[in-house]
């Protein structure tokens, strides 16, 4: 067996998602190369993947490769399988993979699994684990032909450092025509001011149950004594509330944190999909229907701005005493 | 101008899985998956405002004739439907290729996807089509303005918005933040019995049973079973004694 596995980062940042499935690659045996695309920065952050279980990182540096754009990336993995011969190519799932995987799928006639929380071996080969139809079925699937691709979850795999010593390559590719027709003409970041969502180990978001902009506070205070970031679902951020560098969900972010406390959040599909790989997820909410009761582990029907302020001031006894 | 939305056509209610075959049940009433229905209206938004011929494009059995008439009813001109047994079971790769000929046949400017699909399949689909077809893609899109022979997309993504622009004949795929939904007025629904359905079969398309169906699959379902997944949540719905219970389950999970 011999993986590739595509790491992402953002900034000087390389994408937890992304070293987890390589620890996971690394797990599975047999030979373990990466793939790292973008501008000046990449080399330097390549050189730390033999830590988290890759031999080889193949670096694609250009400054052509600076925007997020999946389909020159697609021209790189398609090139980088075709001449190593990887049999297995493996993405934590994020906007930019996504693409990037479907793409990459159409050009080696290759099959492609996603959604997968678990690969092992088995039947001869690998098998996938995928939960469907909202998380109530396990479904275990396999590919037919080689390579195999495959989509996972983020926040499937914990990293895990671990002793080794990547060989870095450098891949020069010529792209396709239709590869470089898109471009990138403005770049927007929010201000993000405080700790990232993405990497907290612990979220409190904010709903529409909550009532109005003024009593976010309760996000912010249960927050605050928990050591956590607030979040916010889409509606919240629709309704001006929030910033949207806050949102969590399918048009937001997507977060894997130790806790996440749902603070009147109905708990739709879209705001599902951003959060459903949390360690543990508490749930307060007023309607004993609300979806999100479903998938979490502890639920509270109840007023948020009920339970929430004595919840804090219990907490804060808790961490004074 | 002619913009093309692609759609799946989902069972409607909620979806089951048929154990003996391992699919999803195509039998019985079909709607548009919800998140396709951003595609459509977006096109039809385009059509009201730059004039542009929209069609409805989707690989499925019969009954999706009937969520395609729902499409019509909104606005759109036309609809195509590949509609062949053994197209049944193809998995992404295998419904891009299917989709891919479909597009290539219309010519479209424009082709349009939805985000996500309710049941759980074709999530990167418009990645591969676009890639089969050699055409610009962007995704995650929550705005869209046409230019003479482009498009201007704002792309979310975790890292923040970029202004994508590409060069027509493009892929897009939108996302439910792009535009509010419209109902089908009763005059629309009149209208859609009389616009043109297309029925294809998968050698109108040039396509052989080895390009389709399971043949032409790559990927494979092995085993269903029940989910592994979280227990039954515990639940408090006694107010007064939820803050200490969660203060005591969250000890108790050392997270606090």
């Amino acid at each position: 067996m011999s993986t590739l596995v595509f790491v992402e980062h953002q900034g000087d940042q390389v994408a937890r998602g992304s070293l987890g499935v390589l620890g996971k690659a690394a797990d599975l045996g047999g030979e373990v190369g990466a793939v790292m695309v973008g501008g000046t920065e990449v080399k330097a952050l390549a050189a730390d993947l033999g830590r988290h279980g890759a031999a080889v990182v193949h670096v694609a540096e250009d400054d052509s490769f600076v925007p997020a754009l999946p389909q020159p990336r697609v021209d790189v993995l398609a090139h980088v399988v075709r001449a190593h011969g990887y049999d297995t190519v493996l993405f934590s799932n994020s906007v930019l993979a996504a693409d990037v995987a479907g793409g990459l799928a159409a050009r080696l006639d290759a099959g492609l699994n996603w959604d997968l929380v678990d690969i092992a071996p088995g039947d001869g080969s690998i098998i996938g684990k995928r939960l469907a139809l909202g998380d109530s079925l396990l479904v275990e699937v396999g590919w037919r032909t080689s390579p195999r691709l495959a989509l996972f979850r983020p926040g499937s795999f914990e990293p895990v450092g671990r002793d080794g010593q990547a060989r870095v390559e450098t891949v020069s590719v010529e792209l396709e025509d239709h590869s470089r027709a898109a471009r990138v003409v403005e770049h927007r970041v929010e201000a993000d001011s405080g700790p990232s969502l993405e990497s907290a180990e612990v979220v409190v978001t904010g709903g529409m149950g909550l009532g109005g902009p003024e009593h976010l506070s309760l996000a912010e205070d249960l927050a605050g004594v928990l050591g956590g970031v607030v979040g916010a679902t889409r509606a919240v951020v629709y309704a001006g509330w929030a910033p949207h560098s806050a949102q969590v969900g399918q048009t937001g972010k997507t977060v894997s944190p130790k806790l996440y406390v749902a603070l009147g959040v109905s708990g739709a599909v879209q705001h599902k999909v951003g959060m459903q790989s949390s360690q543990t997820i508490v749930a307060i909410n007023s309607d004993p229907r609300a979806p999100i009761f479903e998938f979490c582990d502890l639920a509270v029907v109840g007023d948020v701005h009920e339970v929430v302020p004595r919840l804090v001031e219990l907490l804060r006894a808790r961490t004074s005493g | 101008m002619k913009v093309v939305a692609c759609v799946k056509c989902v069972p409607e209610g909620r979806a089951r899985l048929d154990p003996s075959s391992m699919r999803l049940e195509r039998e019985g009433a079909a709607e548009i998956n919800a998140f396709d229905l951003f595609a459509v209206e977006e096109a039809i938004r385009i059509k009201e405002s730059n004039g542009a011929e929209v069609v409805v494009v989707s690989v499925g059995p019969g009954p999706a004739e009937e969520a395609l008439r729902s499409a019509l009813a909104l606005g759109a001109d036309r609809a195509v439907l590949v509609n062949d047994a053994s197209a049944a079971g193809s998995d992404m790769v295998a419904t891009a290729r299917i989709l891919a000929k479909a597009l290539e046949r219309e010519g479209a400017d424009l082709v349009l996807f939805g985000q996500q699909t309710s049941d759980g399949g074709g999530a990167v689909l418009w990645a591969a089509v676009a890639d089969l077809l050699r055409l610009p893609v962007v995704s995650q899109t929550t705005s869209l303005e046409l230019a003479d022979r482009s498009v201007r997309a704002v792309r979310q993504s975790e890292g923040g918005d970029d202004v994508v622009e590409a060069p027509l004949p493009a892929v897009v795929a939108v996302t439910d933040a792009i535009n509010e939904l419209r109902y089908a007025s009763l005059k629309g629904k009149m209208a859609a019995k009389k616009k043109p359905l297309d029925a294809l079969a998968l050698s109108d398309l040039g396509l052989g049973p080895d390009d389709a169906g399971a043949r032409g699959s790559r990927t494979d379902v092995l085993r269903i079973s029940g989910p592994p997944s979280r227990p039954d949540a515990f639940r408090i719905e006694e107010p007064d004694r939820a803050p200490q219970v969660i203060v005591d389950f969250l000890a108790e999970r050392q997270l606090v």
